[in-house]
């Protein structure tokens, strides 16, 4: 089996707009949670979100480019643009060898709403417009990137519901492991608009701390009481070991270890045994000792239930080990089909820069968080090796092991 | 509307929406070369001139409406 090597990373998110400002984000626990006064006008139990500005890319790209995306494909524009300069992939090499694409999505509500609102005020379909089709097809984000950055390998969109992104970058891997791609683009987009979470909203899955939202977002802590939705995308392109070296490529990275699995019950309640399982396989695939994994990076998103069953799914796994455990979802919300990708890339950022950010808000654990060791305060600390997981309705689990490259 | 009125809106809102200099739409000239538009973005070019003039160009007519002034022609005979 080939290497898999990660060469460039790029974001754009409610903790910055750059890998820079995400990294000094991530180190300073800022929370990028707000109150959203127009969800509360619009009937949302809670109008909790990520603020995330969206990209004005007039004069970047053409009318008509911009007219076939939604705020989600122009999120994983710009994080691509600044994974691709990082990578030192230029529009030439993009044009002369076949580069795939496999990126996380799962919604495109907005178009679609305003396209049916059109419809049914003015009865004549042409005046949803030209872009409204492209805008609003769950596979938006990859048609946009494939034909904008020219891209000529694999073009697909993973949807996994809160793990689409993970499993997007370890699909890509697997690509990559059997010779079938030499690079693949991979990453994660998550739209923020109200639409986008209002029936989300609707089975009380969201913290309604509103009185204090950057406090709202809690994964672990015995008081939680619930998620709050974010979003943006990251872009993490990934490419084979030798290709990489021959091309004089920056190598940050090597991706271990990809497992996943099912959990084949509730719709929306994980359990233990999928979550464990896609731990171990992960694990088992990387070859290493399990005690080299120096941080992992849980997905624990502020409910009850999952944070309680992904505690317990990590105890099944390490058992006493005192292993960092941290939920980024603590500053960012829940990115959702985002979230696999910009995880790996919040891990990379602390792992290249010697620290773990805080767990925000961890002030009392709970049976099954106590055996865990969580940080509240950022933790100064060299590792080479890191464990991340994502998990999504329906039961799709998604685990990545990553290893610095110096 | 008085036709000149037209013109000046026609102008104006297609130079805007599909990011031309005004200055070069001039009546002879051909709309889709001008404004470099596809067969997807004359979609939006009808919804434009619907949501601008409350007029909408059926797509037989469409056909007919090559030039600009083939457009105020249009406009001022609907308005």
């Amino acid at each position: 089996m080939k290497r898999v090597v990660i060469t460039g990373m790029g974001i754009w998110s409610c903790l910055g707009k750059s890998l820079g400002e995400v990294c000094e984000s991530l180190y300073n626990g800022k929370s990028g949670i707000v109150l959203d006064p127009l969800r509360k006008e619009m009937g949302f139990r809670s109008g909790l979100t990520a603020k995330v500005d969206v990209p004005d890319l007039k004069g970047v790209l053409s009318r008509s480019q911009r007219a076939y995306m939604p705020e989600q494909a122009k999120y994983a524009y710009c994080a691509t643009v600044e994974a691709l300069r990082n990578a030192r992939i230029d529009q030439d090499y993009l044009d002369t060898h076949d580069v795939g694409l496999l990126y996380g999505n799962d919604s495109a509500v907005e178009p679609a709403v305003r396209a049916v609102d059109t419809i049914r005020e003015k009865r004549d379909t042409t005046l949803c417009g030209s872009g409204a089709i492209f805008q609003s097809m769950n596979s938006t984000v990859t048609m946009n990137l494939g034909t904008i950055f020219h891209l000529r390998g694999i073009n697909l969109t993973v949807s996994g519901a809160c793990a689409s992104g993970a499993h997007a970058i370890g699909l890509g891997a697997l690509l990559i492991q059997t010779g079938l791609q030499d690079m693949v683009v991979c990453g994660g987009a998550q739209e923020v608009n109200p639409f986008s979470v209002g029936s989300f909203d609707g089975i009380s899955a969201f913290s309604v701390r509103e009185d204090a939202p950057e406090k709202a977002s809690r994964p672990f802590d015995r008081d939680r009481d619930g998620l709050v939705p974010g979003g943006g995308a990251a872009t993490v392109i990934i490419e084979e070991y030798e290709h990489a070296v021959r091309r004089g490529a920056p190598i940050l990275a090597e991706i271990l270890g990809y497992g996943f699995s099912s959990n084949g019950e509730h719709i929306s309640s994980p359990n233990v045994e999928g979550p464990s399982k896609s731990l171990r396989m992960a694990i088992e695939r990387t070859g290493i000792q399990i005690d080299e994994i120096g941080y992992i990076n849980a997905h624990a998103t502020s409910t009850h239930v999952g944070d309680t069953n992904e505690a317990k799914a990590i105890y099944n796994v390490f058992g006493d080990r005192k292993i960092e455990v941290t939920s980024t979802k603590s500053q960012t919300g829940h990115e959702m089909w985002m979230a696999g990708a910009s995880e790996i890339i919040y891990s990379m950022l602390m792992m290249k820069n010697d620290f773990i950010a805080a767990n925000l808000n961890f002030e009392n654990p709970d049976e099954d968080s106590a055996k865990l060791l969580i940080p509240n305060r950022r933790v100064e600390k060299h590792f080479d090796t890191f464990l991340s997981n994502s998990f999504g309705f329906g039961g799709t689990n998604a685990t990545l092991v990553v290893r610095n490259i110096k | 509307m008085e036709k000149s009125e037209i013109i000046k809106k026609v102008n104006a809102v297609l130079a805007e929406e599909f990011e031309v200099e005004e200055s070069i739409i001039t009546p002879e000239a051909n709309i889709k070369k001008t404004l470099q538009l596809d067969s997807l973005s004359l979609v939006d070019m009808v919804v434009l001139i619907e949501s601008e003039f409350g007029v909408k160009i059926q797509p037989a007519e469409l056909v007919k409406v090559q030039t600009f002034e083939a457009l105020y022609d249009y406009l001022a005979e609907k308005l």
